[in-house]
């Protein structure tokens, strides 16, 4: 599913990444079957257009945080490709990816975790640039402190002094924003980067996000959780349901019209902040199931209302959605073979 | 409307001691919880909200200072001595917290946490209709009764957190606190309790104090909903009140900054200047001053009162106030 029409900065194919699951010396000398495996990721494709913000959510457990550490390799896939600016990363060696790890940055979600307590936030911030290019030390605090200022860091020369712990919340999450910058890279995986900033700090992160990505040309992808943040940000979306894609395209088609029962089922649940506009929900019933046997066929289900026979037999692909282009949904009511099954 | 009340909190404050002296965590709040009502509780964190929670409880951990009255029943909870207050908790008012994983004992089956919360309240009870009572229980709370022998490990964040709501129900709690029990939950299983909690309030006449972040989830469930920020009770009315016909200039904020998931073009986020107090020392007067628009001289010199300018709608602010003379007239210096 490559795009001809879009500079595609990462693409990637078959995705794939199954956890052993540790098993005990004796079981595994009398187990005569296959060692189980967590399928965190299960065959995942989307391309990530340069330019853009892709977003990829969903709840725990789905994979999306999986996605986000093999798109910059920090985990090898079992299987699949992920050709990043026309070279296949996943077949890459630790040497040559280590020399393409400077074009990508990666966010985490608690700043404070990120941060070396012991190291002064100019210090940290500048590390990547010490590792990643030859500027001299005075070069490397003059390119630190003009980030610092950019990410509103201010003044440079008093922030760069300090530690962590003497930063609020909001300016640590800046902090991490800068480190990510500061050696200029082409991708940055965002992991719920301000899912731990409250509700008044929160837009101004998303702001600072936005804001640096038109300047210095970001592609980001955005791990969340929160569709409703996402929905600020993001410019294409992929949902994902425990190890797979269950639907991809522009977030405004996205939202306006879900095409996936699981999708819908997500915006359903999402809280709206007014008491007039309280309904009551047809919730899909339990929880996303183990990721170490997952359902057969549809791998929503035994959750989804819509469900027939079908759906518990034969695995839906990602089709495209009638009458919109670059949006694809994996149902076999919505946009598969099986759609004069689907109630009316 | 006194009547109704449930538990009464008088000129609550709650200081902690720390390195850099006394945090003010929670300074002078006045409030109500009403009988069956869903009171949501927000905050952002530090606001002293959880603070709040406990000092219910008297969980507060025993470094911290803690003044005022807690009217429950006809008794102040404030006087009561540490066994009497054991009584109080649980079996009158109860708490769930974020992580049900910490409150659950690990080595001890799902039911046998019911089935002992039912016999040591009701040691007439025999074990028989007591695990009787724990399968009808957890099959009220949508869990399959088999699962009685499983242990908290087995079960699912919602499963867990369901537990801790039958905790409460097997010992009749009249109030129950929720500290961010739905935090840790994914947004569908978080959906399915607060349509659960809606369910027992009704079926048990629950009153529930909802403490949260999610202003969302508090427009979705809450009854009534109390606004706090810095250690202060800015605004407390009904639902609607407090989102449609809002009073406080932070809560205006906080409702602006909030992201919903209506598409919509020209929308854009709020963005409140500033961060919240260090509570070490705080602002003087209104703790909200230096990050309001709407600030007037006398708002960093004197702190407002919570007052209830509309029936039945708390605010604390000054522009819902009289100012005294010697401010009427002064212009902001700056």
């Amino acid at each position: 599913m490559s795009d001809q029409n879009h500079d595609v900065l990462v693409q990637v194919k078959g995705l794939t990444k199954h956890y052993p699951i540790q098993q005990d010396f004796i079981s595994r000398l009398l187990s005569a079957e296959e060692a189980k495996k967590v399928r965190a990721v299960d065959g995942v494709e989307f391309d990530i257009r340069r330019g853009e913000v892709f977003g990829l959510a969903g709840e725990s457990g789905s994979g999306k945080t999986t996605v986000g550490r093999l798109v910059l390799r920090l985990t090898d896939p079992t299987e699949g490709d992920i050709i990043f600016d026309g070279v296949n990363i996943a077949r890459l060696s630790n040497e040559d990816m280590r020399q393409m790890r400077a074009r990508m940055q990666i966010i985490f979600q608690d700043p404070f975790a990120s941060l070396n307590p012991r190291m002064r936030i100019g210090d940290g911030i500048g590390h990547g640039v010490k590792i990643h290019s030859d500027a001299t030390a005075t070069e490397r605090r003059t390119v630190v402190e003009t980030m610092m200022e950019y990410v509103g860091l201010t003044p440079a020369k008093l922030y760069y002094e300090k530690y962590p712990h003497q930063l609020s919340g909001g300016q640590r999450q800046r902090a991490v924003i800068a480190r990510a910058l500061v050696t200029r890279p082409e991708l940055v995986v965002a992991d719920e980067p301000i899912a731990m900033a409250d509700v008044s700090v929160r837009a101004l992160l998303l702001e600072l996000m936005i804001r640096l990505k038109e300047d210095f040309n970001l592609t980001y992808l955005f791990i969340t959780h929160d569709l409703a943040t996402a929905k600020y940000i993001c410019d294409r979306i992929g949902i994902m349901y425990l190890g797979k894609l269950v639907e991809v395209g522009d977030l405004r088609d996205v939202y306006t019209h879900p095409s996936h029962p699981y999708t819908d089922a997500l915006l359903e649940a999402v809280p709206v902040p007014d008491p007039e506009s309280r309904h009551e929900k047809p919730l899909p019933k339990g929880e996303i199931p183990n990721p170490i046997d997952p359902p057969s066929g549809c791998r929503f289900h035994p959750r989804c209302p819509l469900a027939v026979d079908v759906c518990s037999e034969i695995e839906p692909e990602l089709r495209p959605v009638e009458g919109s282009t670059g949006h694809l949904a994996a149902c076999h009511l919505t946009t598969g073979d099986y759609r004069h099954l689907a109630p009316k | 409307m006194a009547n109704n009340t449930l538990l009464n909190i008088e000129n609550l404050s709650v200081e902690y001691k720390t390195r850099m002296g006394w945090v003010s965590a929670v300074d002078d709040v006045s409030m109500e919880i009403r009988q069956g009502e869903i009171l949501g509780l927000v905050g952002e964190s530090g606001c002293g909200k959880s603070t709040l929670g406990k000092a219910l409880l008297r969980i507060n951990p025993p470094s911290a200072r803690i003044s005022g009255h807690l009217w429950f029943h006809g008794e102040d909870l404030m006087t009561l001595d540490d066994e009497a207050m054991r009584q109080i908790r649980g079996q009158r008012i109860s708490m769930i917290f974020q992580d049900p994983m910490t409150s659950l004992n690990p080595i001890q089956r799902m039911g046998d946490h019911l089935i002992e919360t039912i016999l040591t309240h009701e040691p007439e009870v025999g074990k028989e209709e007591a695990r009787e009572r724990a399968a009808a229980l957890v099959d009220r709370l949508g869990i399959s009764s088999n699962r009685l022998d499983d242990y908290p490990h087995q079960l699912s964040g919602g499963m867990r957190q369901r537990v801790m709501i039958g905790l409460a129900l097997a010992l009749n709690a009249d109030l129950i606190v929720a500290d961010e029990a739905t935090t840790s939950l994914d947004v569908i299983v978080e959906a399915q309790f607060v349509e659960l909690l809606k369910e027992l309030r009704d079926e048990f006449n629950l009153t529930i104090l909802l403490i949260t972040h999610n202003i969302g989830l508090v427009a979705e469930i809450s009854d009534r909903v109390a606004v706090m920020y810095a250690g202060r009770m800015a605004e407390l009315s009904d639902a609607r009140s407090v989102f449609k016909e809002t009073l406080h200039p932070y809560t205006q904020g906080l409702l602006k900054a909030v992201p919903n998931i209506q598409i919509d073009d020209d929308e854009e986020l709020y963005m409140m200047g500033g961060s919240p107090p260090d509570l070490v020392e705080p602002p003087m007067g209104c703790r909200y001053h230096p990050r309001c628009p709407k600030v007037m001289p006398v708002c960093a010199a004197e702190p407002s009162h919570f007052l209830e300018s509309k029936p039945d709608h708390f605010v604390n602010c000054w522009l819902y106030e009289d100012i005294p003379a010697e401010y009427a007239d002064k212009e902001l210096s700056e």
